[in-house]
């Protein structure tokens, strides 16, 4: 069982691959199955993989046994086994929903699907900082392939622009790798740390360097003011199932900010420590009001939604900003939270437009949606858990996160901004809502009824929030658990280094 | 656990009528009102603890991380207000089935109605303040809902969205004022907030607490200037107006301020704020009730008037008026609720509210009218109704208080004042529906509504007068044990009688009743003069408000995000010069103490060409296959230099990457439009070498930098390995297919999904074939050069062959498996470009993107092998044997493992060429214009 880390990343990777070859490339059928059923394997792997990490604590894995820092290393604790599991529990509902159909409109939908999968779960997992940088390029390339699904010009579009900034920004991640490397002489997250927290004076500014254009990286992937330009039009471009998958990738932006600003910039990195802070704390509390802006501004569901993704990576990064525990740990309980549910609105802003003729999602009056109580609980649900309104999960998220500032001025930065964008995001939901349901012309509706499969999966992705509330309790307890892990940097040291003694610095 | 219960039955009962839909009309009813009644008697069952003065309690842990806990609390003032809201939910649930029609969605309005009841018990029994304010959330949403029931009205759907707006904005005040006072106090809990006065109220956040929390229920309660969500919120079904917007959900803000009375009342700021709102309100509410055309809007100014009398009660700081204050919550719920549903019976049965129109009613529906006018009584203060009861206790307070130093004489003038319309307003109820001639333009004759449509109202008009005349026995113990719980256990001793003798309050009431007749008579005047004040319709400001606020949204929106990509593309460039730059500013030298190499000839003529070639890139940028053969420079001396600083294998790969890249470029180009698009204009050229240069400047500095540091790295450790424990002298292949063989896995997997991805664009994009090149030449006739066929097929079995030494030479010496599959890739791509597409298909017909996941496979399965032998995954194995004839030769399991890059290389390469060429075969249509 000791090789279960793995299995996030080597089954899609499986899956893929025999998705495009005989027999299962053959027939769509068998193409789907294939695809839901080793995601819902993996969903069971990672929750086993997560009831390990809660038994023994972290859990590392040498690739190819060559120990850390010189071989890669796979390393599964709370937070990023919590990620994973979100990914997991994601991808199964994006899957059977692109199922129903939506996957026979392009070539390669599972294989790409699946690939994605590998990626992101890579990411998460990997100890590594280089070998996290081909697990970006492997979502990334997956993540290209995947928005032009379906065709048409505005994802050509919006994939272009989306291309281009990754590819600079996989350019800037290399040259950071460099910096870094040349002046720490390692890439293990863990060795890194412990290299920067005695690091030579004249050698500082250049990790600063290094590290801040790390930061440029990452903020891009999350999409923080002013690298956030790709989001809206790719997310509200891209097909519903990709869409909702898409949620989780800014996430990866976030998480990535979260490990190395607490890991390899935390509080033992001496004068470097918490360099981040200054620049993402105004940033991120700069793109929850863009989001909100946004969300006002939209034209239609879509694009309100993904908004709404950017009011969420706001807050997120203004937390990873904060750097205590308590404001990490409402952090990884937001980040479940927003992931859901932006990806099930996404979900339903397709299942609405499908019905709704040709004004599609767009807020103007159009036909009358043919499943108006389906779809009106399942928007009322979604919106509420998104606004942050009880009672569902959202609420509880946000008093997480209010209650994590403690700090004076970010209180007062941080509550304000929040509160003020949660009524933004209310007028805009409101307004929305009443415009799609109830702003109908003709008695006609605008198409026939939701295959049952989508409808299951947008029902499996808001279940979710109740869930979230109703076991609230354990849940943020192991939230606080992943965070004090996250912040225990002894103890990982010791783990993950403990074999070898850890080189003394460069004289 | 039967105070759960008390929540939880409301709450299971939003499904009764859902699954009761089905039954007739009156079935459905019943089912619905089953738990609510039997939460009732729970309630009631509590009667005796209470009302000695007793707090029951439950309590469930739910996240103690957040001190958010389910928490009930039952205690005078909560069990005061369960009955109102059980009660009156009950007699509403009787009146809703009459008042619906055949065509509204009865579930549908009993269901919300049930959650809006459960929200409203919830607030009332929280005995945790985060919890409480979940409650009142929901009581907003479900208020949202219930207002906009009939949906298809456009001022529904905005009533009830200003309504969500207005409560929504209170509510998240409210939220971050409880949070506050969860941090002063250190706790969530409402026994120990309600016990922490002094620690409230002596810190310095309490003025912000306070205004925070006092906007959650002004907000709530409509008081001024919040006020004019209410009257728009009367777009809802009678049965809600009479419910929500008068009985229950509007005090919630009122019971808010009674709950905390004790922890936050007392102080200066508290009297200022509070009784001045109340002031305000109380009398912009009565006397705008008077010119209300509509009957549900006269009720509701008149309601919001009410409101604020409340609110002037627990803002005067004394603890008689706190009593006054309960009394009249009760004393209000009972007539109001009342007159909301008398002003629905006549709605439902005259089809219209408009006080123009109805007039002598009395004569069709005397009952009514009788029931109305005691309800009206009670409203104006008339003695023997319960409301004359507690203004005269309000009138005595506003006596006594001293609030506003020596001007405190005007608040008893303006509360008369207020009364006097008060007045005037009930008496045109009566007098204008239900005596005043006849009905006018009616499109149905009015008439008695339903026995049992009535039985609600009946109810209510008794209690009026039951209170009224019988205070002491009917209510005295409830009112004592609900003052007790705000003014924390000490009641002071005050009379419930009718007759309290000649007084200054009674002559305030009589004055009140004199005054408010003579308006009434003279009322024309009044509404001339109010005729010419501009008349500000809340509805369209507000909409016009939102509209003009999403305007500026997208303006600026527009302004900052103009789909340009340029501009994102300026903005992360820009944002990496700042982050990069930002830390050079504080180093005093780049040089890192290293020496420099000696610049000689050879390195100096590189440099200078690759400068030359880059630069020339972008000089010639528009005409791009000189600057693609610009770029080919650019990488071919990036090889060479790989080949001068002793990096053979880098220079291997670099030089095939170059090569397969420019042919696939070149294929590329083929199809790209010959126009170039417009040039930039000038400022834009200079601000773009502006950002080129800076980044240049960083990237170039930090290079110089890093390379004059002395580097102690686990690049030492590869190099004293790389033998021992990777079988092979080749330091780069051992770290590619051994050290990092994880992460070459991912690079292959990236390189094979590459190809899938631009399979999958370029099957999809209509792209035309151009005949002619950007200068208008046709293209070559002759499709195929024999000079070249030959050649690149007797080409193909020797680059084969090297591809092959290359590969097995990999472990030890320059080479390796991605080298060799670039390689095998160029030789195939030969004969494509020689032969043409359908030639080569018919020779080699095989799927390219299965040649690619059987490559990866290999690689995967070769990783996964180790596992057999109980080794991570990837962990390699090597072994020297003897063969006979070919001598030692080592084995190793990072040969399979080179052997699935090759194998992935060569199809991928071939997939992409094969998407760009297919685009030029019979395969796909070939777009009209262009033949």
């Amino acid at each position: 069982m000791w090789h279960l880390i793995t299995a996030p990343v080597l089954l899609p990777f499986l899956t893929a691959l025999l998705i495009m070859l005989p027999p299962v490339h053959y027939s769509p059928m068998r193409r789907r199955w294939l695809s839901m059923i080793s995601s819902a394997i993996q969903l069971v792997l990672v929750v086993i993989l997560l009831l390990q990490v809660q038994q023994q604590g972290l859990i590392h894995y040498a690739v190819g046994n060559w120990q850390a820092p010189f071989g890669i290393i796979l390393v599964a604790d709370t937070l990023s086994v919590v990620m994973v599991c979100l990914t997991s529990f994601l991808a199964l509902g994006a899957i059977c929903y692109g199922s129903a159909g939506e996957d026979e409109k392009g070539s390669f939908f599972h294989p790409l699907f699946q690939f994605l999968l590998m990626g992101i779960n890579g990411a998460f997992l990997t100890g590594d900082l280089f070998n996290l940088f081909v697990f970006f390029e492997v979502l990334l390339i997956a993540s290209y392939g995947l928005l032009i699904h379906a065709g048409g010009k505005n994802k050509t579009k919006a994939a272009v622009h989306y291309v281009v900034l990754n590819l600079t920004g996989s350019a800037i991640f290399l040259f950071s790798l460099a910096v870094l490397y040349g002046t720490l002489g390692t890439l293990n997250i863990t060795d890194m740390a412990v290299k920067v927290a005695a690091l030579p004076a004249e050698d500082l500014m250049l990790v600063k360097a290094g590290g801040l254009m790390l930061m440029i990286v990452f903020a891009l992937k999350a999409a923080v003011l002013p690298l956030q330009f790709w989001l809206p039009a790719t997310y509200s471009s891209a097909s519903a199932p990709v869409a909702a998958l898409f949620a989780v990738m800014t996430k990866i932006g976030v998480y990535a900010l979260l490990r190395v600003y607490s890991t390899i910039f935390g509080e033992n990195a001496g004068p470097l420590a918490g360099m981040a802070s200054d620049w993402l704390l105004p940033a991120g509390l700069a793109t929850i009001a863009l989001g909100a802006v946004g969300a006002l501004a939209s034209p239609d569901f879509r694009k309100l939604v993904a908004n709404l993704v950017l009011v969420s990576v706001g807050t997120l990064v203004s937390l990873v900003a904060l750097q205590t525990e308590l404001s990490a740990a409402a952090a990884l309980y937001y980040t479940v939270h927003s992931t859901l549910v932006t990806a099930a609105l996404f979900l339903v802003a397709d299942l609405i437009a499908n019905q709704r003729g040709k004004a599609g999602d767009r807020l103007v009056s159009g036909r009358r949606v043919s499943q108006p109580i389906l779809l009106g609980f399942i928007f009322m649900v979604g919106a509420l858990t998104v606004a942050g309104l009880p009672p569902f999960s959202g609420f509880v998220g946000k008093l997480m996160i209010l209650q994590s500032a403690v700090e004076p001025v970010s209180r007062i930065l941080l509550w304000s901004l929040i509160l003020l964008s949660s009524l933004m995001v209310i007028v805009a939901l409101s307004r929305a809502g009443s415009t799609l349901f109830w702003r109908v012309s003709g008695t006609e509706s605008g198409g026939g009824k939701a295959p049952p499969l989508q409808v299951f999966a947008v029902i499996w992705l808001l279940l979710a929030s109740p869930l979230l509330t109703v076991f609230a309790g354990p849940l943020t307890t192991l939230s606080q658990q992943a965070a004090a892990q996250l912040y225990d940097t002894t103890t990982s040291r010791n783990s993950i280094l403990g074999q070898y003694p850890v080189q003394e610095s460069k004289p | 656990m039967t105070l759960m219960w008390i929540l939880l039955l409301p709450l299971l009962g939003t499904l009764v009528p859902l699954l009761a839909a089905k039954w007739n009309r009156s079935a459905c009813a019943l089912a619905t009102a089953l738990p609510p009644a039997i939460a009732l008697m729970l309630v009631l069952l509590h009667t005796g603890q209470v009302l000695s003065g007793e707090t029951v309690r439950f309590f469930l842990s739910w996240i103690p991380l957040l001190g958010l806990d389910i928490s009930i609390r039952l205690d005078g003032l909560a069990y005061l207000f369960s009955l109102l809201i059980l009660g009156i939910g009950l007699l509403i649930i009787l009146y809703a089935r009459y008042y619906l029609s055949e065509r509204d969605s009865m579930p549908r309005f009993y269901a919300y109605l049930m959650l809006f009841m459960t929200a409203m018990l919830g607030i009332v029994l929280s005995g945790n303040l985060l919890q409480l304010w979940m409650f009142w959330e929901l009581t907003s949403i479900s208020s949202f809902l219930l207002i906009s029931f009939w949906w298809h009205k456009a001022e529904a759907r905005r009533g009830a969205r200003m309504a969500l707006t207005v409560t929504g904005a209170g509510g998240l005040a409210l939220l971050a004022a409880f949070l506050l006072i969860g941090q002063v106090v250190g706790s969530y809990d409402l026994d120990v907030v309600l016990a922490s006065t002094d620690v409230i109220q002596q810190h310095s956040w309490y003025p912000v607490l306070l205004v925070l929390f006092l906007l959650g229920c002004f907000t709530k309660s409509a008081q001024f200037p919040f006020h004019f969500w209410l009257p728009n919120a009367m777009a809802a079904p009678t049965p809600v107006s009479a419910y929500l917007h008068s009985a229950t959900m509007v005090k919630a803000g009122i019971f808010l301020l009674a709950r905390f009375y004790p922890a936050l009342s007392g102080t200066e700021l508290w009297f200022i704020l509070v009784s001045l709102t109340g002031l305000a309100t109380l009398l912009i509410g009565a006397y705008l009730a008077l010119f209300k055309h509509d009957l549900k809007g006269l009720l509701a100014y008149s309601t919001i008037s009410h409101l604020g009398l409340i609110t002037l009660l627990f803002g005067m700081g004394t603890d008689l008026a706190a009593v006054a204050g309960v009394f009249h919550i009760i004393n209000h719920a009972t007539f109001k609720a009342s007159l909301f549903m008398a002003a629905g019976i006549i709605d439902h049965e005259s089809g219209s509210r408009d006080m123009r129109k109805l007039n002598g009613l009395w004569q069709f529906m005397p009952i009514t009218a009788t029931l109305a006018m005691v309800a009206a009584a009670a409203m104006a203060g008339v003695p023997l109704l319960n409301g004359f009861l507690s203004k005269e206790m309000f009138f005595a307070e506003t006596l006594h208080q001293h609030l506003l130093g020596s001007l405190s004489w005007v608040i008893p003038v303006l509360a008369t004042v207020a009364a006097i319309f008060s007045v005037a307003y009930s008496m045109r109820f009566i007098h204008d529906v239900f005596f005043n001639g006849q009905p006018k333009g009616l499109t149905k004759t009015p008439h008695e509504p339903p026995r049992y449509m009535r039985v609600p109202v009946e109810v209510l008009v008794a209690l009026c007068i039951l209170v009224g005349i019988f205070p002491a026995y009917l209510i005295g113990d409830l009112l004592h044990a609900a003052s007790a719980s705000v003014l924390g256990g000490v009641v002071p001793e005050y009379s419930l009688a009718i007759w309290h003798g000649f007084n200054l309050p009674l002559m305030m009431s009589i004055l009140a009743l004199a005054g408010g007749t003579l308006i009434y008579v003279n009322r024309k005047h009044l509404f001339d003069f109010q005729n010419t004040l501009p008349d500000v319709d809340a509805l369209n400001s507000f909409e016009g408000g939102v509209k003009s606020l999403i305007a500026r949204c997208d303006q600026f929106y527009q302004w900052l995000d103009n789909g340009s990509l340029q501009r994102y593309m300026m903005l992360a460039l820009l944002t990496f010069v700042v982050l990069a730059g930002a830390p050079l500013l504080e180093l005093d030298t780049l040089w890192g103490g290293r020496d420099e190499l000696p610049i000689d000839a050879v390195n100096a003529t590189g440099a200078a060409m690759l400068l030359i070639a880059a630069f020339a890139t972008v000089v010639w940028h528009r005409k791009r296959v000189v600057a693609l053969l610009m770029i080919s420079v650019v990488g071919l001396m990036v090889s060479i230099a790989f080949t001068r600083f002793s990096a053979p294998d880098l220079a291997l790969t670099q030089l095939s990457v170059e090569v397969v890249t420019v042919i696939l470029l070149m294929l590329a180009l083929f199809f790209l439009p010959h126009k170039t698009p417009k040039q930039s204009e000038a400022p834009r050229v200079v601000r773009d070498v502006s950002i080129a240069s800076m980044v240049g400047v960083l990237v170039g500095s930090l290079s110089y930098a890093l390379m004059t540091r002395p580097l102690s790295s686990i690049s030492e450790y590869f190099l004293a390995n790389a033998k021992t424990g990777g079988g092979g002298t080749n330091v780069v292949n051992v770290i590619l297919v051994d050290f990092r063989g994880f992460d070459t896995m991912g690079e292959i997997a990236v390189l094979g999904i590459a190809s899938l991805g631009i399979f999958k664009l370029l099957t999809r994009i209509p792209i035309f074939k151009p005949s002619s090149d950007g200068e208008g030449r046709p293209w070559a006739t002759e499709r195929h050069s024999v000079l070249l066929s030959t050649v690149a097929q007797s080409l193909l079995p020797l680059a084969i062959m090297v591809s092959v030494y290359i590969f097995f030479r990999g472990h030890n010496l320059p080479g390796g498996g991605f080298i060799a599959g670039l390689i095998t890739a160029v030789a195939i791509i030969l004969q494509y470009i020689a032969q043409g597409v359908d030639w080569v298909k018919a020779r080699m017909d095989v799927e390219y993107q299965r040649v690619v996941a059987v490559g990866l496979l290999i690689a995967l399965f070769t990783g996964v092998a180790s596992w057999a032998f109980g080794k991570p995954f990837l962990t390699s194995w090597f072994d020297y044997f003897d063969i006979p004839l070919l001598g030692e030769i080592e084995l190793a399991s990072a040969i399979a493992f080179d052997l699935g890059v090759y194998i992935t290389v060569v199809g991928s390469t071939l997939l992409i060429l094969a998407s760009l060429g297919k685009m030029t075969t019979s395969h796909r249509p070939v777009h009209k214009d262009t033949i």
